[in-house]
């Protein structure tokens, strides 16, 4: 339980920079660090499968995404001033947080349902046969959206069409 | 630390990972720095689902749940950075306050 605890304070450690950080390169690699910890949390905590997918997607191919897009976009200074007033988006999350325990807490510390001990292969493709078609798709979409990362804008596409003989 | 289980110290991670990201999505200007804060915020949503499957004692409910969370997570992510290069490309900035200019 205290390798569980000392992973999980990293998480939240990484998570806090990545928000706190300047620069967006250096963001994105303490988010990667973030989703490198919860992977080996999730595998801590017996969900071994969630852990790997979460790793490798998480802490791989979005961080990946990520560098690729700031190397196109360009690195600027993250110092805007925030649109919301701090005093009000402390006052918000404190909201946020009083609903999350209200509603939260008290479902999960309800007596149990029924244990069921269906592996997640036989939760993923039996029970939820729909959501993972529905995922399949969104997948699909995920590609083309992906596309746009690397869509040139018109005017540089027919002057280079023009170019070419 | 007996009365103290796993799962609980797992729920605290869950909040406090949510609220941080909550924080970035309220405070934060620059559009990737909002992608990231989304991401964090769904991390935390990730570790409950399992959380809660494991309370519950449905592991594989939680688990299967827990994976379409990061596929969802991972194509809003790529979206949203392909909307955020675009708006760069025609902007000139990153900045969110700048995507009311392209109102017509």
């Amino acid at each position: 339980m205290a390798i569980q605890a000392l992973v999980l304070a990293s998480m939240l450690l990484c998570a806090v920079q990545a928000i706190r950080s300047e620069r967006l390169l250096v963001s994105a690699l303490w988010l990667a660090g973030c989703s490198a910890l919860l992977g080996v949390a999730l595998a801590l905590l017996g969900a071994p499968e969630v852990g790997v997918i979460e790793l490798s997607v998480g802490a791989g191919l979005v961080t990946v995404i990520f560098v690729f897009a700031i190397s196109i976009a360009g690195e600027e200074p993250a110092a805007y001033r925030s649109v919301v007033p701090r005093s009000l988006a402390w006052v918000l999350m404190t909201l946020f947080f009083l609903l999350l325990v209200l509603l939260v807490v008290p479902r999960l510390v309800a007596p149990a349902l029924a244990p069921q001990s269906q592996s997640v292969v036989r939760a993923v493709w039996e029970m939820r046969a729909l959501d993972t078609l529905l995922q399949v798709t969104l997948i699909f979409c995920g590609v083309l959206g992906s596309l746009g990362l690397l869509a040139e804008p018109r005017a540089a596409v027919s002057a280079v069409k023009g170019g070419a003989p | 630390m007996s009365g103290v289980s796993i799962w609980s110290i797992s729920l605290v991670a869950v909040f406090a990972l949510v609220m941080t990201g909550l924080y970035g999505l309220l405070i934060l200007r620059n559009l990737i720095k909002i992608v990231v804060s989304l991401q964090i915020f769904a991390k935390g949503t990730i570790l409950i689902m399992v959380v809660a499957g494991g309370m519950q004692g449905q592991p594989g409910v939680g688990s299967s749940l827990a994976i379409t969370v990061i596929v969802a997570d991972t194509v809003v992510t790529v979206i949203a950075l392909a909307l955020a290069i675009q708006v760069r490309r025609y902007c000139g900035t990153l900045d969110s306050r700048a995507i009311s200019s392209l109102k017509r």
